[in-house]
């Protein structure tokens, strides 16, 4: 019994055990000497776990008395986190040590964090989602704060630690809520709770808090108030990192509770999301207007576009399940080829974020300002660019499930943030040339990135890469 | 050839992509072969699509030269062509290599430019042959992307401003379409557009946030569609974008926008609005019939006292696709031929004004009508094009421009009787506008200092011209080249609507009874 329970979590446990070794090994030999080392072989060993992941395991599966769950929903977002997780390790190997920040406990956080995000994924039981989302919280704060010598680095780690603490507490009371009126931590319990006639309202309350728990970590509005900052303070490869893997991590985690656990009361939290989404796109779209650091822009931006996440979720149907996978493998597509660009910017070696340096920057680097160009455009949902097909999705699934509204919403919320897009097209290439001009040249790896993200946004346009097939297989495991 | 359509359409986005992968440099001689293989690569497309033309059968009211592949989210990759699309893509391959040739002169990033004019090529005859909806929406988006760069790049001082406005306006009108074909597929169950045509919309009525929507599901997504493709065509009072867009704009995007992007509107109400929704036209034609008579009113006298002749023109344009609307829902024969026929006539006339503008400014550097007059003393050919078109533009007999607003007019005219007076009344005030331009630009004595050493025409230029004077008299004299052709799709549409509006009963007179 308990060794087919582990041979399930088999790829947890490899990376955890590789986790750990990788410290005491750094620790009693080179420290960060190892740090190259460490974070290639990292890299390493997550894509070896993506591809053993995504070619292997057909059937469905639980683990531990149905605590930990292995689908086709969780194999989906493993995959999509491990691979952006290595991508952004591998991106921030040249930015880190070229700026002195490449410590040996980088690539060991990271993976840590990733682990935690692959338990969360995963989960079937109310301990097991806090012990995933924990561990990847913990790792999260640490990386934050990765340059100790910053000010700013510090007081974004704090800052996500303090609100961070307060969401898992939020979470926590509502899991409380939950366990007392459903007389069990298993979702599958929870669910049996649920649908017997009407959802109680010590559930609901719990369910409401939860969520709440949960949109902070998505950073859905009204809980994204420290998106902007975390975004900016942190050192740009770890900004990479935060609007990618977690981002996946927490949707699929959203839409499990979601799912799997209320799954019998739609109409209970269908309309809660509605609106976390309705926010989400448009303080995201305004806000990001006035912003001049691109850091910050960024930001807004995954806030926007989490709110178009949320709307295929809203819709609670299997369409819209499959819709939020595929938006959100859009997104991070996108997000790891705009972060690959803003690593490369830097001017006399110094890292630079303002978007008015990019003035003319078509001129001096014709062939990266034009895979800018196009992620820009897919980042509007301009089509044929692959990020339109993302809206489309999301717009079917939310009209289907009877939000009409929503979608009209999220169209024009759209055509707003279509507005701060082109303000970065427009500096690139209307704007004035500037005699404190950026570098050019850079690291091939982060120019490699860059152009396979833009290559992905134009190509995808022919079939999408079956993306499409693979997220309707695992939006069936998760609803049905 | 089996994939004809796909060739003619992607044939240009393939130079582009040679372009923008092979030619290294930036030197005269890059640019060179960048004019050159643009050039070749548009002429050839336009040889191929006469293909097109020769195996056209207008007898045959269906879908033709019909390709389809399966592609993403159950919708399919489905090209074709009928008697309402067959002549814009013609259109669209005839003034290309026109396009390119007037931009000859370029200096300003040759290459970049060039990729720009291919790819919008291909993504403008996407439009016209794409027959499935979210196909036609991604070629019809996508020509943003190019032109915002055209404007954006090329453009004159205040192209920012211009080209944002450009941009957004147009996305805002379209995106409200895209949930409109949301709703069409989950109604519908398919993106297929033959298939839509033939399926019946609810036109039941409902309430929406307590305000009585007649005509149901039908007007909402007739509205929808209406909201883009009144930006795109432009309407009154969403107009606004063109003036600063054409102003600003190069030479060559004027004549893009005005010859070919402008009719993307116009073909939309012709493939969707009309046919798809005909319950819904039915309820909202009144709107457009006045607000298209009063564009044709306002925006004439608008151009009456433009300075600048590009907005002048852009102007123009606006009260020329005011016949456009009106004939299309008018709902009868003479109506939509005249609305379609004005389209192509509109493209080549308007088209031929920007390059007449452009052909001054190149030499002077100004728009302004002030700085110019009695320039017929020292360049006597290019007084005489601009007499030319200048008098189509009027719609003088005899010219293309004639047979459009006569036959729109009748379309109107048996519909709504104050329509078409008023209408009327626009071809008096065209005929004010443009003659004065002449006069203020063409004719009198030559005294500005500036315009003694002014030269007359090259051959390049004079070749520019040739193929579109030809057209437009062509097309005044003998209509029917173009007329058969459009005639017999035409009529299935008119027939098919109004047996729709008929089974519908919406109570009292309706367009449909009063064509009978």
């Amino acid at each position: 019994m308990i060794s087919a329970d582990l041979n399930i979590i088999l790829p947890e446990i490899v990376l955890a055990v590789f986790a750990m070794l990788a410290l005491i090994g750094a620790v009693y030999t080179g420290k960060d000497k190892l740090a190259p080392v460490l974070v290639w072989a990292s890299a390493a060993v997550m894509l070896v776990m993506a591809l053993w992941i995504g070619t292997t395991g057909g059937q469905d599966q639980t683990a531990f008395w149905g605590m930990f769950t292995d689908d086709a929903f969780s194999r989906f977002a493993k995959v999509a986190i491990l691979l952006s997780a290595a991508v952004v390790l591998l991106m921030s190997e040249g930015y880190m040590s070229r700026h002195g920040l490449l410590r040996f406990e980088y690539p060991v956080l990271v993976l840590l964090s990733v682990v935690g995000m692959m338990v969360m994924v995963s989960a079937g039981d109310l301990m097991t989602l806090y012990m995933g989302l924990e561990l990847q919280s913990l790792a999260l704060y640490v990386v934050a704060s990765l340059r100790r010598d910053s000010e700013r680095s510090t007081e974004a780690g704090l800052k996500y630690f303090v609100l961070g603490a307060l969401s898992s507490g939020l979470l926590l009371y509502g899991a409380s809520l939950v366990y007392g009126f459903a007389g069990t931590t298993l979702f599958s319990g929870v669910i049996a709770a649920a649908t017997e006639g009407h959802m109680s309202i010590g559930l609901l309350i719990g369910l409401v808090l939860m969520i709440s728990g949960l949109a902070f970590k998505v950073s859905a509005v009204p809980f994204h108030m420290w998106t902007p900052d975390v975004y900016e303070g942190s050192p740009t490869p770890v900004t990479a990192f935060f609007a990618t893997a977690p981002k996946v991590a927490a949707m699929g985690l959203f839409a499990r509770l979601l799912f799997d656990a209320f799954g019998g009361a739609i109409a209970d939290w269908s309309q809660v999301v509605a609106l976390l989404s309705l926010l989400s796109m448009f303080l995201g779209a305004i806000a990001a207007i006035g912003q001049r650091n691109i850091k910050r822009l960024m930001a807004y931006s995954s806030i926007t576009h989490m709110g178009f996440a949320l709307m295929g979720l809203a819709a609670g149907t299997e369409f819209g399940v499959q819709a939020m996978l595929v938006y959100m493998a859009i997104y991070v597509t996108m997000n790891v080829g705009t972060f690959a660009f803003i690593l490369s910017l830097s001017r006399e070696g110094q890292p630079v974020t303002d978007i008015g340096a990019l003035g003319m920057y078509s001129k001096r680097e014709p062939g990266k300002a034009l895979a800018m160009l196009v992620l820009l455009f897919s980042l509007a949902g301009v089509p044929p660019l692959v990020g339109f097909f993302g809206k489309l999705y999301v717009l079917q699934a939310a009209y289907g499930g009877g939000l009409a509204w929503l979608a009209v919403a999220g169209v024009i919320a759209s055509v707003i943030s279509a507005f701060y897009y082109l303000r970065i097209v427009y500096f690139m290439y209307f704007g004035e040339e500037r005699e404190d001009a950026l570098d050019t040249g850079g690291s091939p790896v982060l120019w490699g990135f860059l152009m396979v993200s833009a290559f992905l946004m134009v190509a995808g346009v022919v079939n999408l890469f079956g993306v499409e097939g693979a997220a309707a297989a695992a939006a069936a495991t998760l609803v049905n | 050839m089996d994939n004809l359509l796909s060739i003619v359409t992607f044939l240009p986005a393939l130079a582009a992509l040679i372009l923008a992968l092979f030619l290294r440099g930036g030197d005269a001689a890059a640019d060179r072969n960048a004019k050159w293989l643009a050039m070749i690569a548009t002429s050839a497309t336009f040889v191929i699509s006469l293909f097109i033309l020769f195996q056209f059968d207008a007898s045959n009211t269906g879908f033709q030269m019909v390709e389809e592949g399966t592609w993403i989210m159950g919708m399919n990759y489905k090209m074709g062509v009928d008697g309402i699309s067959v002549l814009f893509v013609m259109l669209t391959t005839f003034m290309m290599p026109l396009t390119i040739l007037a931009s000859w002169d370029v200096k300003l990033r040759v290459k970049e430019y060039m990729i720009a004019f291919l790819l919008l090529e291909t993504l403008m005859l996407g439009v016209f042959m794409a027959l499935d909806l979210v196909l036609f929406y991604l070629f019809f988006e996508a020509g943003l992307i190019p032109m915002f760069l055209i404007i954006g790049i090329w453009g004159g001082k205040n192209r920012i401003y211009a080209s944002f406005k450009f941009f957004l306006y147009t996305f805002l009108g379209s995106v409200l379409m895209l949930v409109a074909m949301v709703a069409m597929y989950a109604d519908a169950g398919t993106t297929d557009i033959p298939t839509l045509l033939a399926h019946e919309f609810a036109f039941a009525d409902f309430e929406v946030l307590g305000i009585h929507i007649v005509g149901g599901l039908q007007t909402m997504l007739w509205l929808a569609f209406f909201a883009s493709f009144a930006v795109k065509m432009p309407m009154w009072p969403v107009h606004t974008w063109l003036p600063d867009a054409h102003v600003q704009a190069p030479t060559a995007g004027s004549v893009v926008l005005a010859a070919i992007l402008l009719k993307m509107g116009g073909y939309g109400f012709l493939r969707f609005s009309l046919p798809m929704f005909p319950v819904g036209s039915e309820v909202m034609a009144p709107l457009v019939f006045w607000m298209s008579a009063i564009a044709i009113v306002y925006t004439s006298l608008v151009a009456l006292v433009q300075e600048d002749m590009k907005k002048l023109i852009a102007y123009s344009s606006v009260a020329h696709m005011g016949y456009v609307t009106m004939g299309i829902f008018a709902a009868n024969q003479q109506g939509i031929d005249g609305a379609i026929f004005q389209m192509i006539s509109h493209g080549f006339i308007s088209g031929a004004l920007f390059l007449c503008v452009g052909v001054i400014y190149d030499r002077m550097h100004t728009r302004e009508i002030d700085a110019y007059g009695g320039l017929v003393n020292r360049m006597p050919a290019y007084a005489l094009i601009f007499m030319l078109f200048t008098m189509a533009n009027v719609g003088l007999p005899g010219t293309s421009g004639f047979i459009g607003e006569f036959l729109t007019l009748m379309g109107i005219f048996q519909v709504n009787t104050w329509v078409a007076a008023v209408a009327a009344s626009g071809v008096i005030f065209s005929a004010a506008y443009a003659l004065w331009l002449y006069r203020r630009v063409v004719l009198g004595d030559l005294i500005k200092e500036s315009l003694r050493t002014i030269q007359d025409m090259t051959s390049r230029e004079k070749w520019i011209f040739a193929p579109l004077v030809v057209m437009t008299l062509w097309l005044g004299v003998y209509p029917a080249a173009a007329l058969d052709i459009i005639g017999p799709s035409v009529e299935a549409l008119v027939g098919n609507y109004d047996t729709a509006v008929a089974a519908a009963d919406l109570g009292g007179p309706t367009v449909a009874e009063a064509n009978h």
